[in-house]
């Protein structure tokens, strides 16, 4: 069975796409991932730790990065996007635009000497625009590959043809300005699993979070950025801190379905949220004993393995308080403390509360990109441009040999998008085989 | 410090894993990697934000290279997710897999100490030393290779267990497809409608049953039972009882696929099996056009999410859903009120049917777990939120949602394969979240409801990923595994009196007599956990990788500060 000669495709190296490259590599079928950010390990790699057992994310994250890099089946294409697609299931070519690093992949060492000497300051998008970055980086601590990029949109030596400062200090000769987009043909590809995942709702609208004083007060952030914030490896270095004067919280409020499960934003529900919210505050709480959490919610969904449980160690351990409402209004008061004021559903009241920090669990949305990927690779997309899949069939595109796994056909917490991606290694591995 | 522990030629390299703020918050690891370096025998020691990562890796390499090191030590997370990645990593530089050390300082220190910082760097100090002086003596081992048989066997013949057997079969490998009914199908055959495109059960199922039996490959036994299993990954002996018949099967992988079974309400809310039901009752009666009733009233979570079971099945809401619209769709002048207590309708078509239950007239009130509806006669009193008091309201059909619960004889097969159940007496998969789809034992995987309630597309899911996980074995002609395990070596022989307590105690039956009337120890079954060597009173039986000598260093290293 080794030899089989057809190779596939995974677009996309989140936990999703890394499952389905590792399942289909360890099958021995040679996998192409490709990867349109520096570095592999998508939302995953940004999160702090993972309900419902409070697993440190990057911890279990990193062997299965390293396993990519690593096994002879996988071959890594970072920094690379699909442009083409020809030909038909069972064999299939495809052309990736692999942009230009201005970094040899081969001798960087990533010892962080150009990153330490670079004048450059920009927002760092790993971190959620909480922290600069230089304009010569590592996507993440972590990332795999471990090699520079140079941002080419903010180096000074493509913007006003100065500097080159880090090519100076780089003691690898590992700089090379004169890299060029590279376009990379690949023939015998049997099957294309696509696993671009997500992104949220502030990455394209903030009419919604508006309403809710996001980007207008400073206490009120994302979850994704309460989630860096958590983070050692993140802009607070895992200290909780305000980003109005730096204090540490005594209360937080976690606001759900933020653009989600309404008729102004996105029908449907965000799936994880409920979940990784408690979650979030369980951390929060064991960064200080003493603060307390304000969870507001429409229904408490929380079906998987351990997850009722898991509320209730959340409530009876963690100290908080779940309250069934609808919100209101938000405003701040001269210490730019958030004041909530809110429906008890429980009570049919009206109340108020001021925390310190709200916390905004916003809506999943289908990744930026898709409607041209789906134009290039021609499969079919559902109302809110999500990857439609038939029914019962949870991974099949529209087109035949195309398969899908992970939030980009549907909200989906990690074990499922785990589950899919090994669903879709197999789902490939049939046409591959000739089954 | 005893001058014996001073070997010349063993050079110890040391990494000390700030595992981000689990371990760095906490204690201080830099102060760990210079304590570490004052041990005997280390000729290098340092302390990194993340050891796993690429650059942590590199970082190990670099050293093995600079300071000619020939064991590595490192103290981070757990070796249950790390180990493998740590012993690839030293190979790559040319040093066997086993001169590696694991230290525990996170699961086993920072985190169960987390109050108590003091003495978690103190103890950290004390197991970085016990880690140190263990390393010393290790040994270099080869791992066993033992060949595979590309053949599967899956347990279970419902939705599940049937897409992984296609699968399986499909991509090439003679896959036996054990069903202990006398049809394939399982919950699909008792289903009318399948939310939410509200497809003909029977239609979808025979469609499957049909593409089962027409496949390649694939050999089904209905009405059979797995009685045993015998071997190891890549080559097990299962026997299966058709009809009092024994059939004798050797495959490389085995899937769990049983599904799971539906609780009876007995003493809920006067269930009489009348007309106070369960969900699973109605939907013959919804399909034989049997439903007389004008007010139906249903309540979610009847048995599930208290303190007896605590956990939600996540089906009951989206059939209760189905069970109502179609009703009103046949008679809409039917009321139907559904109580609930979270509607749990994620994603994007479930959401999508509540709200269309919602205006189809299906009414909704919200119930909490300390103001329960209660059944008296005909009629139900139930705790309104939104209003804040008690409203009455008259039934002619109640319907109970209960949950899928594990199966009776989940335990008896959880035995037979050696693997775990989880407290509810679901099985227990080897990582929640990143292997949801695998038994800690290599070679037996798990889909489906055994593993925990899901509805039928994620049921399919986990049927195609549990056949993916198997067939990461089943594609290779030979297989390494573990090199870890107990010896008897030709020297200790002697020793052996034959007294056989090892043989009763193993749990796996990799150890029995001879021809010769001697102990064999039967590697490739031997999983290393060490009883037998624990058990051998005259200490014939040797645990590689953890021989006594190792265990002894470690004590001495605690004990002689």
């Amino acid at each position: 069975m080794e030899e089989a000669s057809k190779r596939a495709l995974v677009i996309g190296g989140g936990i999703a796409g890394i499952q389905a490259s590792l399942d289909l590599a360890d099958m021995g079928i040679h996998v192409d991932l490709i990867e349109k950010k520096p570095c592999i390990g998508g939302k995953m790699a940004q999160l702090d730790k993972t309900f419902p057992t409070n697993d440190c994310s990057i911890c279990i994250l990193a062997p299965k990065l390293s396993e990519c890099y690593r096994n002879l089946n996988i071959t890594l294409y970072s920094y690379s996007e699909v442009q083409k697609v020809e030909g038909i299931v069972g064999n299939f070519s495809v052309e990736i635009l692999k942009h230009a690093r201005y970094v040899k992949e081969d001798l960087c060492i990533n010892c962080g000497l150009c990153v330490e000497k670079c004048p450059m300051r920009v927002e760092d998008e790993f971190d959620r625009q909480l922290r600069k970055r230089r304009a010569i980086y590592m996507y993440y601590l972590q990332g795999v590959p471990a090699i520079m990029t140079i941002d080419k949109k903010n180096c000074l030596w493509f913007t006003k043809e100065a500097c080159r400062i880090c090519e100076k200090n780089c003691e690898k000769e590992a700089i090379d300005f004169n890299q060029k987009d590279e376009l990379i043909k690949i023939n015998n590809i049997g099957s294309i699993i696509v696993a671009t995942g997500y992104n949220l709702i502030e990455d394209i609208d903030n009419d919604i979070l508006k309403n809710y004083g996001y980007q207008k007060y400073r206490n009120v952030v994302t979850a994704l950025e309460f989630e860096r914030m958590l983070s050692a490896s993140g802009p607070q270095e895992g200290h909780i801190k305000r980003i109005s004067d730096g204090e540490e919280p005594k209360k937080i409020a976690y606001l759900q379905c933020i653009g989600s499960r309404t008729d102004r934003g996105a029908k449907y529900c965000s799936s994880i949220c409920c979940m990784y919210t408690t979650k979030e505050a369980m951390i929060a709480h064991e960064h200080d004993n003493e603060l307390e959490s304000y969870i507001f919610y429409i229904d408490m969904r929380a079906g998987g393995k351990g997850f009722q449980s898991f509320l209730r160690r959340g409530e009876a351990e963690y100290d908080i308080k779940y309250i069934k409402s609808k919100i209101a209004e938000i405003s701040i008061d001269k210490n730019e403390s958030p004041i909530i004021v809110y429906e008890d559903l429980d009570t049919s009241e009206i109340k108020k509360l001021k925390v310190d920090i709200v916390v905004l669990a916003t809506c999943i949305i289908p990744p930026e990109g898709i409607v041209k990927l789906a134009e290039v690779i021609g499969f079919e997309l559902d109302d809110y441009n999500f990857i439609k899949t038939p029914p019962f069939s949870p991974v099949k595109t529209s087109r035949d040999g195309i398969f899908t796994c992970g939030c980009v056909h549907e909200p989906m917490d990690i074990p499922r998008s785990v589950a899919e991606g090994s669903s879709a290694a197999a789902r490939a591995a049939e046409i591959i085989r000739g089954g | 410090m005893s001058e014996q522990e001073k070997k010349e030629d063993v050079r110890i390299g040391i990494f000390v894993c700030h595992c981000g703020s689990n371990i760095g918050g906490l204690i201080d690891c830099k102060a760990l990697a210079e304590y570490a370096k004052t041990l005997p025998n280390v000729a290098h020691a340092e302390d990194n934000l993340f050891t796993c990562s690429e650059t942590g890796l590199a970082s190990i390499k670099k050293a093995v290279e600079e300071h000619d090191l020939n064991r590595v030590v490192v103290a981070s997370c757990t070796p249950r997710t790390h180990e493998p990645l740590f012993r690839e990593c030293i190979s790559e530089v040319g040093l066997n897999r086993y001169l590696f050390n694991f230290v525990n300082i996170r699961d086993q220190c920072t985190w169960v100490h987390m109050k108590y910082p003091k003495e978690a760097y103190e103890k950290a100090k004390d197991l970085i030393r016990m880690g140190a002086y263990r390393a010393v003596i290790l040994e270099p081992l080869d791992t066993i290779i033992v060949n595979v048989n590309p053949g599967a066997l899956v347990i279970g013949g419902g939705v599940a267990g049937m897409h992984a057997a296609l699968n399986l079969s499909r991509q090439g490998f003679k896959t036996y497809l054990i069903e202990k009914e006398d049809k394939l199908g399982g919950r699909l055959n008792s289903l009318y409608k399948l939310f939410p495109h509200d497809i003909d059960a029977s239609e979808f199922v025979e469609n499957i049953k049909n593409n089962v039996q027409n496949a390649q490959n694939l050999e089904v036994y209905t009405s059979s039972k797995l009685k045993n299993i015998k071997g190891f990954i890549g080559n097990y002996e299962v026997e299966v009882e058709q009809d009092g018949k024994k059939i004798n099967l050797s495959v490389g992988a085995i899937i769990v696929a049983v599904g799971a079974s539906l609780l009876k309400p007995n003493n809920l809310f006067g269930y009489d099996g009348k007309n106070r039901i369960t969900q699973h009752e109605l939907e013959p009666k919804i399909k034989n056009n049997e439903i007389n009733a004008n007010n139906i009233v249903m309540i979610q979570c009847v048995g599930s999410r208290n303190d007896e079971r605590q956990y939600c099945s996540s089906v009951c809401c989206m059939t209760a859903l189905k069970n109502a619209l179609i009703i009103k769709e046949k008679k809409s002048d039917i009321n139907i009120t559904i109580l609930f207590r979270d509607l749990y309708t994620p994603g994007i078509d479930y959401e999508e049917y509540y709200k269309k239950a919602r205006k189809k007239g299906v009414l909704f009130i919200r119930y909490g777990l300390d103001k329960e509806p209660t059944v008296e006669g005909n009629q139900i009193k139930v705790y309104n939120e939104y209003i804040g008091e008690e409203i009455i309201i008259p039934y002619d059909l109640l319907v109970l949602s209960t949950p899928l619960i594990a199966n009776d004889d989940n335990k008896e097969l959880a035995q037979i394969l050696k693997v775990p159940l989880e407290v509810n007496n679901f099985f227990l998969e080897a990582h929640v979240k990143l292997r949801p789809n695998d038994f800690a034992t290599d070679g037996i995987y798990i889909g489906g409801s055994a593993k925990w309630p899901v509805d039928i597309t994620e049921s399919i899911t986990q049927g195609y990923a549990a056949a993916s996980r198997a067939s990461t074995i089943l594609s290779h002609e030979t297989i390494e595994i573990e090199g870890a395990t107990a010896y008897l070596p030709e020297w200790n022989k002697n020793l052996c009196k034959g007294c056989e307590v090892c043989i009763n105690i193993c749990p796996y039956n990799a150890i029995k007599k001879n021809e010769e009337d001697e102990i064999e120890i039967i590697e490739a079954l031997c999983k290393g956990c060490g009883v037998c060597g624990a058990a051998c009173t005259k200490k014939a039986i040797i645990i590689k990788h953890f021989t006594n000598e190792q265990i002894l260093a470690e004590i001495y290293a605690f004990g002689g500060k």
